[in-house]
């Protein structure tokens, strides 16, 4: 890595998210929060209509609509898109979005739109998201676009209204955390099992408080969907951003996209993209570190995302925990699953399978899924719903003829969207339901009232599906489970 | 201009489990509204209401002593999850004017500031103390005074709690952040005159 104080009058060793940070201070009064000034500001219909009203009662207009884009995903149906919306206040909140945005003059990419999907996968695939951007985001998955070394992180709605406004943030700033991933995947695992072992470690709020860095061989070898999925989930241990160091895969993956940089932009953005990394000698304020080639495929058992082991394992017993408040919480956890201390998952049956989602809606998700479904058949009685996660998405996986191998085996190939991941579309689990899911959230309720959810990548998604059961990829017969950069 | 925040002593109700989430604290379902007010009937919906809506007797919220409650005593990590500001919309709509935890996910922390909702952190045992005050008398009250920062138990013993200092004055004067905003309009316009668009969706 080459040191790049030379730029600096201090000379003092900086990490990648102070840069980032810096960069964007547009001022800072003693005592206060810093002024933090927002180059990318997406919307959507669920967590935007109050800042519009608040906009409205104050008589104010969006300061730049040219750094915001919406589009709609949470309430969208997946079913045929000519078809109404039945749901009343679904496309109440939908119309909402379309008026908001015609009277602000924001770029929309309606429920019509080729470029519709969920807003954290249409930001990267579109080339708005770039290198040492800041990005916000009424939504806590924000922290996807991370993957391309740019600052992101989820908002709420008054915050929302504060950037639609100034296009800037009152930000306290956080602390840095490194997690470093060392090693080579083992085959049938995935980015999904990375995150999800290092939130098991960690726990849900043991990044509370700080903004992760992922370094280390493993993350240099992921592609940017993997290194997206790996982001997308630092909000579930608790960090509002996880960033990875902008490098040639994140070039490559930009190069030619809709709103990259082109011709002598593009190199001057490359200059700048290229010194971001952090210098040789910058510390951050915690470590962590993980074993990528000791991982097996993971699975949540409980109802946070913490509550998550290798598929072969068995689970805990909230006796073993000397802390109350996580003695209850497991206890309640079991209860709600149904699932008893010491039980085993593998060979639990299953409901549903759901495959997709800002964390896995992809086409290296669906492709991985498709691996493991080609040539085979949905177990009986289970339902498998495969939601892309943006038209750009699913016209790629229909170029590649991945809908056929999941509509063969008895799946439902959707249109994009939030879909089953928090259920308000129509899309959701009925009480007592099993899914597996490669979304990012097993809350109670989560994927509807009652439903109980696995969190699982796209592999051990795609084995329940066959299976019917929850079970290893590893020793499904006849699959050639290689390692993934994915 | 928001309702400054006064001092106040109020009773409180104990949710003291761990990791709470937002989607507990107000399912998806109800994200669906484009209003922020009338959410305070949903909060906890799907702990609250059994599957036929009728509310659960079991249920801390549903006890005589929850109406009327302005402090909510929960466990560690509250608010862990989404950044839905439904949450302390729900919360404050329901009657909760501050949280008590041992700690706060950050979304929700600053969500519930910029609401009126005062998050508060204390340490272990005092979280353990007011606690095992409300299990001998579930009608015990707290006072909660922001200016001194600090949150006198039943029984009179006072711990001082952190706040940002920003937050805290915004909260005591009744200011909202958009004015301060505002007040800062010729340093974004300079910031933005001197640094590059980063990309531009129009």
């Amino acid at each position: 890595m080459t040191a790049n104080n030379s730029s600096l009058p201090t000379g003092r060793p900086r990490v990648l998210f102070e840069k980032v940070w810096e960069e964007h201070v547009v001022a800072e009064d003693p005592g206060s929060p810093a002024l933090l000034y927002v180059d990318l500001h997406l919307v959507h219909e669920v967590t935007s209509p109050q800042a519009f009203a608040g906009l409205r009662a104050r008589a104010l207009r969006v300061r730049r609509p040219d750094k915001t884009i919406a589009t709609v995903d949470h309430s969208i149906p997946t079913h045929d898109r000519s078809l109404p919306i039945t749901d009343a206040l679904a496309a109440k909140q939908i119309a909402q979005l379309e008026d908001n945005c015609r009277e602000f003059g924001i770029p929309l990419y309606d429920g019509t739109s080729d470029r519709q999907g969920i807003v954290h996968v249409i930001g990267p695939e579109q080339g708005l998201t770039q290198p040492g951007m800041t990005i916000v985001c009424g939504d806590s998955h924000t922290a996807t676009h991370g993957a391309f070394g740019a600052l992101a992180f989820g908002v709420g709605t008054t915050e929302v209204e504060h950037v639609l406004a100034t296009q800037c943030l009152l930000q306290r700033k956080p602390k840095t955390c490194s997690v470093r991933i060392e090693g080579l995947m083992p085959p049938g695992v995935s980015s999904k099992d990375i995150i999800l072992a290092l939130i098991a470690k960690m726990g849900v709020g043991g990044g509370t408080g700080h903004v992760f860095e992922y370094t280390g061989s493993a993350i240099r070898g992921l592609s940017m969907e993997a290194r997206m999925t790996i982001c997308n989930m630092s909000i579930e241990a608790g960090a509002r951003a996880g960033l990875i160091a902008p490098d040639d895969m994140t070039f490559e993956y930009l190069a030619g996209r809709p709103f990259a940089p082109r011709g002598a932009a593009w190199d001057a953005a490359l200059a700048r993209w290229r010194r971001l990394p952090s210098d040789e000698g910058a510390t951050h304020d915690k470590q962590v570190t993980l074993n990528a080639s000791a991982l097996e495929p993971m699975i949540t058992y409980g109802t946070n995302p913490g509550m998550g082991m290798p598929v072969t394992g068995h689970v805990p017993d909230p006796a073993s925990l000397p802390d109350p408040g996580q003695r209850r919480a497991l206890e309640k956890a079991l209860a709600y699953m149904s699932l008893t201390p010491g039980q085993a998952l593998l060979g639990k049956p299953i409901d549903v399978v759901f495959i997709g989602s800002c964390t896995n809606g992809r086409i290296t998700d669906l492709r991985q899924a498709a691996q493991v479904l080609r040539g085979r058949k949905v177990a009986p009685g289970v339902r498998v719903l495969v939601v892309p996660g943006s038209h750009r998405v699913k016209a790629q996986a229909e170029a590649e003829h991945l809908d056929a191998v999941f509509k063969d085996a008895g799946c439902e190939w959707r249109e994009p969207g939030c879909s089953m991941c928090i259920a308000m579309n129509g899309d959701h689990l009925l009480p007592g339901q099993y899914a597996v899911s490669t979304s990012n959230r097993n809350f109670e309720g989560r994927q509807g009232p009652g439903g109980r959810t696995f969190l699982a990548s796209p592999l051990t998604a795609a084995a329940a599906a066959v299976t019917g059961v929850v079970a290893d990829v590893r020793t499904l017969a006849d699959t050639q489970v290689r390692p993934y950069e994915a | 201009m928001m309702e400054p925040f006064r001092t106040f002593t109020g009773r409180v109700i104990a949710l003291p489990m761990d990791n709470i989430d937002t989607d507990q604290i107000i399912p998806a379902r109800f994200l669906k509204t484009t209003d922020k007010a009338g959410l305070g009937a949903s909060l906890f919906a799907d702990w609250r209401y059994d599957a036929d809506g009728r509310p659960r007797p079991d249920f801390v919220l549903n006890r005589p002593e929850a109406q009327g409650a302005q402090v909510l005593l929960a466990g560690d990590n509250f608010g862990c999850g989404s950044s839905r500001e439904h949450a302390p919309w729900a919360l404050a709509g329901f009657g909760f004017r501050a949280v008590v935890s041992t700690s706060f996910a950050d979304i929700f922390r600053n969500n519930a500031l910029k609401n009126g909702l005062l998050p508060i952190i204390v340490d272990g045992e005092a979280h353990r103390r007011l606690l095992d005050s409300l299990a001998r008398e579930p009608q015990a009250e707290v006072t909660v005074d922001l200016a001194a920062q600090t949150l006198k138990l039943p029984g009179g013993v006072e711990v001082s709690f952190p706040i940002d200092g920003f937050a805290r004055d915004c909260l005591l004067e009744g200011v909202d952040e958009l004015g301060y905003l505002f007040q800062r309009h010729s340093q974004i316009a300079a910031y933005e005159a001197r640094v590059p668009d980063a990309v531009r969706t129009l």
